[in-house]
């Protein structure tokens, strides 16, 4: 057995993560030295920037190998290609548009300021690290870093929802994460490898058997927990609701971004072979079905704006999952057009609901409430934050000239191909569903009286953050094609 | 052959350009207002310059502008493709001419009026959109971006169950799209190479190995334009939204709304799916016949004014599926006559109904009220206006010397040869016509005055600037009909002659 040493080139790898985690530990020591908090928050947006730079150095490190380009280090345990970097991308960028909307919310916590950042971004180091690990136990131990510091953070308001909720985020993920760690023993024992390149190579070789499959659908289990898939998506209302509202939002995009990476490496990778995949995607194509049905029908009935988000979300997840099942979908080339799909639908509604949930952060902290009847006429109190939140509404149920459109539309487009058109029609009929209740949000804001004529200020980091957001729901709704070819690039190499 | 690079894209365009530059800039309610009424003219301008410029002797599609790799990826190529033929060129002028009536017809809207102008005229590209798109999901994008606004501006500026309407509208046309997505995706993935181009689907689609039955395809997309139509039982939507619209949107609703699922049906079901059409078109016609009767008897039975125009629409919609239906020809001889038959009917009901509508919506103004027995004796009191209702009620009837009546004769000489009965059957719609118009007409214009409306004033020059333009419309295809159905032919027969084809290949 090779001696196991680090060496540079392992850490220069690592770097992402490291250096999001180093931020983390700067962030905590600029908040035991300086009295002014709000350099807190630009000292985490622009301690992002080193995170970002060592993604961008190592993506051009790859050239232009297409699929072939990737580097393992760290024993085989880490991977770096185009997808991992992809998700790093999206991570880096989600965490600073949280960071961003969180700044004038962290004001009402008396202490912790510092904490509250440094865990958002040790739990984004723990993202990445997942997007981008090819190992069985590196997952599950980047996952738990993903987890804890979002348990502590649902706690943070520290009043009795948000205690509850970060107790029960903290249950439920260690639940889900135990049905995960027996999956992946089942699939140790029968192919008596953790890695997944060796795991895809022993199910090509001897095919599948009762133990994997089991092994396989406790797997779905575990992950489905991550994503708010039904039927593990009991938390997500209960948590969404009772945590502080940038949490939220957190968890709503990194968080699922996260979990789609890793379903999509070990899926996509471990279990390719045709005698399995047939199986998970029958698997996910009524999971598919069932959460957006759920999702969309439950939240008809929400009167409260971050339940009514975390239904909307367990529906999305659904859409998604559309891209899983449509496995067999295939441009000429052999490119998975499900992969890519999924990839593209993940950025899209990142930004989406970026937006959506940075406009509610900055109205509901002013009028104190998270109640949809108190979104009446915010067309009049703050014009550009409701029109923000109106096109980031439109873009969640899929109509054009936004990014949700060319999202479902694609993904559709997969499920069509793979010739699974039931699913798709499931999905447009669900899109119509959710319209009822997103344009509901709308006309609160457009049609009814406002309470008062207050306006609505916001802070320059929260205008940074929606203009960002927006800007991003509106560029790639008009002119996608960069962002699919990103898209397509990253999931290049999971087919390879 | 004309070309004009770029001259199809602002036509498209430029309203929407203008909707954002009053939506950041127009915070006085004058600049906003001048700012549309500009923005209106140019378009009409450019729409008829378009209408003028395509060249009918050549045919074909032209004042193309493409750019082939707006989303090149391999899985998903969508092109920005814009054209017209002789369908769609005169529909674009239709958008044009009615997109100015709306907004000269909305100038003494006083409540939110920079939001009012910026949904009227996104309103009009995504229409314009709609009828100029060679691109299948380009004309999906614009299909679906007509909703937002015309959900603001039923919910905002209408009456009554405003809100109800509105909801119910978006939720039948999204219902309908949403099945229409499917059946685009479906034949992207069934062409070989995939495409969305509509200029070379219809050629593509022969002979492919279909992901779906073609048939359901058909109907998938054929749902999608039903609604839109409306087809009966498909058409609760439109009374409701019709009625609690306000001026300006029922009469882009009534005037080009609908059409473009008439044009959908043409352009799509008709031109990519001819053997299908061909085993369906007895049910489009029996569809078409239950159209027009069905909604002249409930026409009959309307108090209200705009539901009653709102259902004669209806009824008058069905001539154009009847004009449709009669494309398959018969004994394997096909006549384009049906389609222009119904192409016209698109055009002229456009401008009978908005100029119905429009005037309904100033009487409503000053008389507040469309109740049809609260009225009376409004022709001496309002000259102009009852001149004007006058003169669209008698074209809806279809009075020779107008242009309803071109329209529905044209659908009768295609239809006849064809379905004889079911033709004669529909021509009794004509007759029920003239019995809710007259009615309608004698109720509210003559008959005793009535002494609340002693002081009531006619309507001002601004307003008649509008009325004038669709008047004059009314009467010039009425008069000489060429003007557009040479258009609408030159567009229409390589249709009919690819069905013959099509027909004569079935019967070998």
């Amino acid at each position: 057995m090779a001696t196991l040493e680090l060496t540079s080139r392992d850490f220069y790898l690592l770097a992402p993560e490291l250096s999001m985690a180093g931020v983390a530990v700067l962030v905590i020591v600029l908040d035991l030295l300086f009295r002014r908090k709000d350099i807190l928050a630009w000292a985490s947006v622009l301690g992002l920037a080193v995170p970002l730079a060592f993604s961008v150095a190592l993506w051009l490190d790859l050239g232009d190998g297409g699929s072939a380009g990737r580097t393992t280090g760290l024993f085989g345990v880490l991977v770096v290609d185009k997808f991992s970097l992809f998700f790093k991308f999206l991570l880096v960028a989600a965490a600073a548009l949280v960071v961003l909307v969180s700044c004038d919310y962290v004001k009402r916590f008396q202490r912790f300021q510092g904490e509250y950042y440094a865990l958002v971004l040790l739990s984004t180091s723990g993202m990445m690290m997942l997007a981008s690990t090819t190992e069985l136990i590196t997952i599950y131990v980047a996952l738990e870093l993903t987890a804890l510091p979002i348990a502590a953070l649902a706690a943070f308001a520290r009043d009795s929802r948000s205690s509850e909720s970060g107790v029960k985020f903290l249950v439920l993920s260690a639940v889900s994460s135990a049905v995960l760690l027996y999956g992946m023993v089942l699939v140790y024992g029968f192919t008596g490898t953790t890695s997944i390149a060796g795991i895809a190579a022993q199910v090509a070789a001897g095919g599948s058997g009762n133990a994997l499959l089991f092994g396989v659908v406790l797997m779905v289990a575990g992950f489905g927990f991550k994503i708010a898939s039904v039927p593990f998506q009991m938390w997500a209302p209960d948590v969404y609701e009772g945590s502080p509202t940038p949490v939220t939002a957190f968890l709503s995009v990194a968080s699922k971004a996260a979990g789609f990476a890793v379903i999509l490496r070990v899926f996509y990778v471990a279990f390719a072979d045709e005698s399995l995949n047939l199986e998970w995607g029958a698997i996910f194509a009524m999971l598919s079905v069932l959460s957006m049905t759920f999702g969309n029908l439950v939240a008809i009935r929400q009167s409260n704006i971050k339940r009514l988000l975390a239904y909307s979300t367990i529906a999305h997840a659904g859409y998604m999952m559309v891209g899983l099942a449509a496995v067999a979908a295939r441009t000429a080339d052999g490119e998975s057009i499900g992969a890519s799909g999924v990839i593209f639908y993940l950025a899209g509604y990142a930004a989406t609901n970026l937006a959506a949930f940075a406009v509610i952060i900055a109205i509901t902290s002013r009028v104190g409430s998270d109640e949809i009847r108190d979104f009446a006429g915010m067309a009049r109190r703050t014009p550009y934050l409701a029109a923000a939140l109106g096109f980031a509404l439109i873009s969640l149920i899929g109509v054009p000239p936004t990014v949700g459109f060319i999202a479902k539309v694609y993904i559709f487009g997969a499920a069509v191909d793979a010739n699974l058109e039931w699913l798709a029609v499931a999905g447009v009929v669900n899109s119509v569903l959710s319209a009822y209740y997103y344009l509901r949000i709308v006309k609160e804001m457009y049609l009814s009286e406002p309470a008062s004529d207050e306006r609505v200020p916001s802070g320059l980091p929260m205008r940074l953050a929606v203009l960002a957001a927006f800007a991003g729901v509106l560029v790639f709704g008009v002119y996608p094609a960069p962002l699919l070819e990103l898209s397509k690039a990253a999931a290049a190499v999971l087919v390879s | 052959m004309a070309e004009i690079p770029g001259l199809l894209t602002a036509t498209v365009f430029l309203p929407l350009a203008v909707a954002i530059v009053i939506a950041l800039f127009g915070r006085r309610v004058v600049v906003a207002r001048v700012l549309a009424g500009a923005a209106v003219v140019v378009d009409f301008a450019l729409a008829i310059a378009v209408f003028a410029l395509y060249d009918r002797d050549e045919g074909g599609f032209q004042l193309i502008d493409r750019v082939a790799d707006w989303i090149p990826v391999e899985s998903f190529q969508v092109q920005y493709f814009l054209g017209v033929d002789g369908l769609s060129a005169p529909m674009a002028l239709l958008t044009g001419l009615l997109g100015a009536v709306a907004v000269f017809g909305s100038w003494s809207v006083k409540h939110r009026v920079r939001e009012y102008f910026v949904w009227l005229l996104a309103l009009q590209t995504a229409v314009m959109g709609v009828f100029t798109s060679l691109d299948f999901l380009m004309f999906f994008i614009f299909w679906e971006l007509e909703l937002v606004p015309m959900f603001f501006l039923i919910s905002i500026w209408g009456s009554g169950r405003r809100e109800y309407s509105a909801m119910k509208f978006v939720i039948f046309t999204f219902i309908g799209s949403a099945f229409m997505l499917i059946g685009i995706l479906a034949l992207f993935f069934s062409t070989d190479p995939h495409t969305f181009d509509m200029t070379l689907l219809p050629e593509l689609i022969r002979g492919a190995s279909m992901v779906l039955p073609v048939g359901l395809i058909f109907a998938l997309l054929f749902v999608a334009f039903a609604v839109k139509l409306p087809v009966w039982p498909l058409h609760t939507w439109l009374p409701d939204a019709h009625t609690d619209a306000p001026t300006a949107a029922s009469v882009m609703l009534a005037g080009v709304l609908l059409k473009m699922g008439a044009y959908g049906m043409i352009r799509v079901s008709v031109a990519m799916f001819p053997d299908v059409v061909t085993d369906v078109a007895w049910l489009l016609a029996t569809a078409g016949v239950v159209n027009v009767l069905y909604g002249a008897v409930v026409t009959l039975r309307q108090t209200d004014l705009k539901r009653l125009i709102a259902f004669s629409s209806v009824s008058h919609m069905g001539f154009v599926l009847l004009g449709i239906s009669s494309v398959v020809g018969v004994s394997g001889s096909v006549s384009s006559l049906g389609l222009t038959g119904a192409s016209l009917q698109m055009f002229t009901h456009g401008t009978i109904t908005g100029l119905l509508f429009l005037v309904v919506g100033f009487v409503y103004d000053k008389v507040h009220t469309r109740y049809i027995p609260d009225l009376g004796g409004l022709a001496t009191r309002m000259p102009l206006l009852a001149s004007a209702m006058l003169l669209a009620g008698l074209a809806s009837l279809g009075l020779p010397g107008t242009s309803g009546f071109i329209a529905e004769i044209t659908v009768f000489l295609g239809a006849f040869p064809v379905w004889s009965w079911l033709t004669a059957l529909a021509a009794f719609g004509v007759v029920l016509a003239a019995g809710y118009i007259l009615w309608m007409v004698q109720r509210s214009l003559f008959g005793p005055k009535v002494e609340r409306y002693e002081d009531v004033k006619d309507a001002s020059a601004m307003d008649m600037l509008p009325v004038v333009a669709l008047a004059a419309s009314v009467l010039v295809v009425g008069i000489y009909p060429a003007i557009i159905s040479d258009v609408f032919a030159s567009g229409l027969e390589p249709l009919a002659e690819s069905l013959q084809e099509a027909a004569l290949a079935s019967v070998r």
